[in-house]
């Protein structure tokens, strides 16, 4: 069905239901009760998954198939969000343009970068990618005021008339999909648990599930094969008569406007944009999704930048407060043992904890969270040999 | 003339920073081929060696001052710090205002060991591993490291002043025949550029003229080979990785009073040291020290005003674009050696 092979079907009948009923998944715990804070089901926090995770899937189009690292990322996800914003203000507040307009904009982008980046490889091509990415932030912050706002970045103003939009006189224009409003939700109350369905959430859903499934495509198709051969033996694809520079440079262009993509979706959530967007941080963290949920797998980059998005807001939310109410039961010489102990993790120290599990993960896990599902799935099955994966190899880089 | 003159000092000091990261850097990545993502770290941890040190120096307790009460009738109390009962009232004032050069001292030893520890403990298991693991696991070091330094200094830049003796400028268009003030240099850079041309020299002359630094450049070249002739290569070479953290870390130690630490000040410098690594050559410590100087250099040309003017951001994005530039026509980069990091 679908074109896709049984598994992978499964896998993909898997995304699109756990996306459909995120609301749902995510809100396991009553409101108001103490475990309420790791609920994750809030419009704003769903937005985000599936948003990054749409810029990892195409992260490991690149990354995962042909072993090219790059470090420059953000870059197209900056710019990306620069073209919608653009074409919200002065087009249509409608998204869809907003969004085309982005995933064109990062994809020519992404020519130019990549058609001078890849014609080095290894490091060389992380640190030129990285090159180009600290270029576009730098410029967007200081010269290029004038197109991306400098410091303060573009929001939707009250004076923008888009000409494609009726405002009323003093209206701020609100990004829409042919009028329904991107924030407007319909909230479930079943007991003690509060659903929301976000209107921007199902929207971003739709292309999340639309790019998985070609990324799907991309990884069965002939092509994706031929950036699997890149990424194992360039010299031997050589031999054979084969150039390997095209195939790369469009799984670099194709991964570049996934980032287009995940720029445009950003901005039609949240009108609006900075130039931290494009910082190296943010590359990095890509790349950081990407190993964490296992480069080269289908489901992996989804997985990590749930995980670290999750992290992020849910970690960061935990304050010395919530830890003295966890710990209550404890004598008290242990409790305020326990809480110094935690503390530097939680809450502001949520970075160290992303470091920490992040060199975790390199070093013990190679194949990031789908490895480890795969041991743990190991561990209690006896076909271990069978059920491994064929996709779920450990990622190595063109060298 | 007196304008490019002054383009060339002002850039020594940002050039000889990264001269003396990129020279740890691709110490590192000649001797162990590990890329070394965590090296912008150990200069953040070097320029909080120097934090510590004053902070310990400054450690005081409260005395009351004889003869004076505050308004509420009690004894006023003044701080004192410890090095005061210590060494007396001068000696200790002494040390306190000397705290960054004596941090010198207590940084080489610290940053020695932390090195060592980082090899043996971590980048020792990633010999065998692709470059990409490398970068992402010291990467993800470099986060720990800068979270550990945030957590126990803050978030806030810590200002952590030279010497006395250091402060203010030197007239140098004056001491070249031009109209006094118009050349200005702070005598802190100076002494920078100075500390940073003794390292280097002396990294070179004991790579060069040691048994030790002949058995690591041996080393360098032909790994197997000289543990065939049943050296133990693996021992020095993190002997090495602890000097080229100690490297990161003085130039740390000794860029405190140009800016004040933060946290995050190793990653800034961390990803233009990179650039001046591939710049240079990978693998390359001449190419490394020449690329250094050279960018700092023409970072500080950008910035001229008539520059400027012409070409406005060109100071944001001069680095990058030098870096495009020579890694497009030259792709071993200024001075890379054959056959390092080659496609």
């Amino acid at each position: 069905m679908l074109g896709l092979d049984k598994k992978d079907l499964r896998l993909f009948i898997i995304v699109v239901a756990i996306s459909m009923l995120a609301p749902f998944i995510l809100n396991p715990f009553p409101e108001g009760s103490a475990m309420a804070q790791f609920n994750a089901g809030y419009p704003d926090l769903m937005q985000r998954f599936v948003i990054f995770g749409i810029l990892a899937i195409g992260f490991n189009i690149l990354f995962g198939l042909t072993g090219y690292l790059s470090f420059g990322h953000a870059a197209f996800l900056g710019v990306g969000s620069y073209g919608a914003i653009w074409m919200m203000k002065l087009v249509s507040l409608n998204v869809i343009p907003a969004i085309i307009m982005a995933v064109i904009v990062a994809g020519i982008f992404a020519l130019m970068v990549g058609y001078v980046s890849l014609r080095r490889s290894g490091i060389y091509f992380s640190i030129l990618t990285l090159a180009f990415a600290q270029m576009s932030y730098a410029l967007a912050y200081s010269v290029l005021t004038p197109i991306t706002g400098g410091e303060t970045g573009l929001q939707i103003k009250p004076a923008d008339r888009p000409i494609l939009s009726n405002l009323q006189d003093g209206e701020i224009g609100r990004a829409n999909l042919f009028g329904m409003d991107m924030r407007s939700s319909y909230e479930m109350e079943i007991g003690s648990w509060l659903f929301t369905f976000n209107a921007g959430y199902y929207i971003a859903a739709v292309v999340m599930i639309l790019a998985f499934y070609l990324s799907i495509r991309i990884f069965r198709s002939p092509f994706g094969t031929m950036l699997r051969a890149v990424k194992s033996n360039q010299t031997r694809m050589y031999y054979t008569g084969l150039n390997a520079r095209p195939y790369t440079l469009a799984a670099f262009v194709i991964s570049g406007m996934y980032a287009g993509l995940a720029g445009g979706l950003l901005v039609a959530m949240d009108t609006q944009v900075g130039p931290e967007r494009m910082f190296w941080t943010a590359s990095g963290e890509v790349v950081l999704m990407t190993i964490l949920g296992g480069a080269g797998t289908l489901i992996g980059p989804v997985l990590g930048a749930g995980f670290i998005k999750y992290m992020e807001n849910i970690i960061s939310k935990i304050n010395k407060a919530t830890l003295e109410s966890w710990f209550a039961f404890m004598p008290d010489g242990l409790e305020d043992l326990i809480i110094t102990l935690v503390y530097p993790f939680v809450g502001k120290g949520w970075h160290l904890t992303l470091g920490l599990l992040f060199m975790l993960v390199v070093i013990f896990l190679p194949g990031g969270l789908v490895e480890g599902g795969q041991r743990i799935k190991g561990l209690f099955s006896r076909k271990k040999a069978e059920d491994k994966k064929p996709e779920a190899g450990q990622s190595t880089p063109a060298e | 003339m007196e304008a490019i003159i002054l383009q060339i000092l002002n850039g020594l000091d940002k050039g000889s920073a990264y001269a003396l990261i990129a020279l740890g850097l691709t110490l590192i990545f000649g001797t162990l081929g590990v890329v070394n993502f965590a090296h912008g770290a150990l200069f953040m941890i070097g320029a909080f060696c120097a934090v510590t040190l004053s902070r310990l120096f400054t450690l005081s307790h409260e005395v009351p001052v004889p003869g004076e009460v505050d308004f509420l009738g009690n004894p006023k109390m003044e701080n004192i710090p410890y090095i005061y009962d210590i060494l007396g009232e001068a000696t200790g004032a002494t040390i306190i205002d000397w705290a960054v050069p004596l941090s010198i001292l207590f940084a080489i030893p610290v940053m020695m060991l932390i090195g060592v520890i980082m090899e043996r403990g971590l980048i020792k298991h990633f010999y065998n591993r692709p470059h990409a693991d490398q970068i992402l696991v010291t990467f993800g070091l470099a986060i720990v490291l800068q979270e550990v330094i945030k957590y126990f200094y803050g978030a806030n830049p810590i200002p952590t002043p030279a010497p006395d003796a250091f402060r203010g400028s030197f007239d140098f268009g004056a001491a070249l025949g031009f109209d006094p003030n118009l050349i200005i240099y702070p005598y802190w850079r100076i002494i920078y550029f100075a500390f940073a041309a003794v390292i280097i020299g002396a990294v070179f002359a004991f790579l060069q003229f040691t048994t030790f630094g002949m058995v690591v450049r041996a080393g360098m070249a032909d790994r197997e080979t000289v543990q065939l002739l049943g050296i133990n290569i693996d021992k020095r070479f993190t002997i090495m990785f602890g000097l080229a953290a100690a490297v990161a870390g003085l130039a740390g130690v000794m860029y405190t009073p140009i800016n004040s630490p933060n946290y995050h000040m190793g990653m800034d410098f961390l990803v233009l040291s990179f650039v001046v690594v591939v710049v240079g050559g990978m693998g390359s410590l001449p190419g490394a020290v020449l690329a250094g100087f050279l960018l700092g250099i023409l970072e500080s040309f950008a910035s001229m005003g008539a520059v400027l003017e012409v070409l406005p951001g060109l100071n944001q994005i001069i680095i990058y674009l030098v870096a495009i530039i020579i890694l497009l026509t030259r792709p071993r980069g200024l001075m890379g050696r054959k056959g390092v990091m080659e496609d």
